[in-house]
């Protein structure tokens, strides 16, 4: 089951996600490696397989840098569920095929730790340890289609 | 219909009449920029997808600057992998170190940038260009790819806030004041997802050097980009500029040396071997979400605290802080004007923390030597470095310890931006960080005027 980590906190910023001093490098793993060590430094010692990121408003802001979104997919996180998203971030990571989960009640019914289950076809995420349940709004369509293809790269080739 | 600029730009690069907020629009790009931490890994994905084409040499400005001089092996790699890839598809305007600069300050200085365009690049501040009236926007490696290849991208079209300057700067206040102000009034999020559109009259009293350190910190509020319609100013920076890309770099010389004849540049013709550009404006009746206006003449000196860019205050509430370093460069401010402010205040001082001068172009740097800047920042006990990124984003060239104090002419102070993560950045205007490098604290530098 899918646990939640919890930094219940706005402006989460892309030189926490991934700091720049690690830009030297694009390979996803090694990136990983560095995921979130600006904010919580052992956060790639708890985190496992398909867990989740929860935080506030405007998660993601700051640099272009899609290592942001690499990082975390190399971390192996499923989604990160924020009240926002800042505008780059967010495009990046449809552009990469990661899901990103908006909603206003993002902190309010998750705890660190929680277990967590999303369906993402009907835009619901239930978390197991509260009983809690929060709708979102999935990703507009086109935004799906491009996820589906695999990333916008894919999605292009089609075209040609 | 009414269109703001944003809209009428985004309009016509759809090949569309009219386009409205929310629309999702296939725009054509005219300029694709392209640096060394966000490009290469957008070449190996080109690659990977057996899509390794650009979509026209001449639309397509390279130039290394984050790790340049490259500062590491791995950041070597990086730059082998950009100069391959800019030598096989034979990019004309590549500017290859002793040419590179600062991406942000290159472009409208090499004449690449034009109003009514669209403009994307690899890097979060490519709003600066907004400020020569282009729409202007910056994006992540996949999305950087896609323009390579197809020299098109998908936008939803944003909707426009209008910032209103009125009244004239008052002495020892610049447009680094100004966009500070404005995001501690709207936050680091205030403008999320639109576009930031500028007018009133204080602007008119700016260079348009000056307007870029503006729009540069579009992104800083969350804004998709930052725009200022074209005036007189706009008018002499590019009857000044644009002749430079016209006449084509002198980089392109110099990848052309003898053992590399098969990559000469391309043959003239189109865009590139014209001055033209088109003027869009926005109508008078054209719809805004928010219409902020601000006093300039009551603004004063701003340090935004840290970690984040809405952090500013007027000096008043801030002066006397200690800090270990300063820093004058960057893509917000430093350029020409930026160094020429600085030096007036460094003139026969002597600072009393580490000082750094980044000159953001080789223009720049050569401009501010002959202008005898290089004397008076190195009798004050500065240090010059070469054009780059470097320290800005923590990754070379004066990054900072544990605990280390910096006031910085740079536009984001986030957590361990220039070194460690219990460091802290104070943004401000050159000459705030100036006089604050002389007295080794937070200073205002109405004093030393």
């Amino acid at each position: 089951m899918a646990k939640a980590h919890v930094y219940n906190r706005d402006h989460i910023n892309t030189d926490e996600i991934i700091p720049a001093r690690y830009l030297n490098t694009d390979d996803e793993q090694e990136l990983a490696g560095h995921c979130l060590e600006d904010l919580d430094k052992d956060f790639v010692k708890k985190v496992a397989d398909g867990d989740i990121i929860v935080a506030g408003e405007d998660f993601g802001c700051g640099s272009s840098r899609e290592h942001a979104v690499w990082a975390i997919r190399g971390a192996k996180v499923q989604t990160v569920i924020a009240k926002t998203f800042a505008r780059i971030f967010y495009r990046n990571a449809i552009n990469c095929g990661f899901y990103l989960i908006e909603s206003p009640e993002a902190t309010e019914h998750i705890n660190d730790g929680d277990e967590i289950e999303i369906n993402y076809e009907t835009g619901v995420v239930e978390n197991k340890t509260a009983g809690a349940r929060i709708e979102f709004k999935p990703l507009p369509d086109f935004a799906i289609e491009i996820i589906k293809d695999g990333g916008l790269l894919e999605h292009i080739k089609k075209a040609m | 219909m009414a269109m703001t600029i944003t809209e009428k730009i985004l309009a016509r690069a759809a090949g569309r009449k009219a386009v409205r907020p929310g629309d999702l629009v296939d725009a054509a790009i005219d300029v694709v920029m392209c640096h060394d931490v966000t490009t290469p890994p957008a070449i190996s994905m080109l690659m990977e997808k057996g899509i390794d084409r650009v979509f026209d040499p001449e639309k397509i400005v390279v130039t290394p600057d984050h790790f340049q001089p490259a500062k590491d092996v791995k950041s070597a790699e990086l730059h082998k992998r950009l100069d391959d890839w800019a030598r096989r598809h034979r990019i004309r305007h590549y500017y290859k170190l002793g040419r590179a600069g600062v991406c942000h300050a290159l472009l409208p200085e090499q004449g690449h940038i034009r109003p009514g365009e669209v403009i994307v690049g690899g890097d979060s501040h490519t709003c600066t260009y907004g400020a020569l009236a282009a729409f202007s926007t910056g994006i992540g490696s996949t999305d950087l790819a896609a323009a390579i290849a197809t020299g098109k991208l998908w936008f939803k079209v944003p909707a426009s806030m209008k910032f209103v300057l009125n009244g004239s700067l008052g002495p020892g206040v610049y447009s680094k004041d100004v966009i500070l102000a404005v995001i501690a009034r709207i936050g680091t999020d205030g403008a999320l997802y639109q576009a930031m559109e500028f007018t009133g009259p204080a602007l008119g009293e700016m260079s348009a050097e000056a307007r870029m350190t503006i729009t540069n910190m579009a992104i800083e509020a969350g804004g998709k980009n930052g725009i200022i319609a074209f005036d007189e100013v706009t008018r002499q920076y590019l009857d000044e500029h644009l002749p430079m890309s016209l006449r084509g770099s002198k980089a392109t010389e110099a990848i052309s040396t003898p053992g590399s004849s098969e990559i000469a540049a391309p043959a003239g013709g189109g865009r590139a071997m014209t001055g033209q550009y088109t003027v869009f404006e926005s109508d008078g009746d054209a719809e805004y979400t928010a219409v902020e206006q601000f006093d300039c003449s009551k603004l004063e000196p701003m340090v935004a605290l840290p970690h984040l860019p809405s952090g500013g205050v007027p000096i008043g509430q801030c002066a006397g802080g200690k800090m270990d370093q300063a820093y004058i460069g960057s893509c917000t401010n430093g350029r020409i004007e930026d160094l020429r402010i600085a030096a007036k205040i460094l003139k026969g001082k002597e600072v009393a923390i580490r000082t750094l001068i980044v000159p953001a172009t080789p223009v720049i740097w050569k401009q501010a030597q002959e202008e005898g800047l290089f004397d008076i920042f190195y009798d004050a006990g500065c240090v010059i470095s070469a054009p780059t990124c470097g320290a800005c984003l923590g990754g070379f060239m004066g990054v900072l310890a544990e605990g280390e104090k910096c006031i910085s002419t740079t536009n984001r102070n986030f957590v361990g931006r220039m070194g460690h993560p219990k460091s802290e950045v104070y943004l401000a205007s050159p000459a705030t960080a100036a006089a604050s490098a002389v007295e080794g604290k937070l200073t205002d530098p109405r004093k030393s005027l």
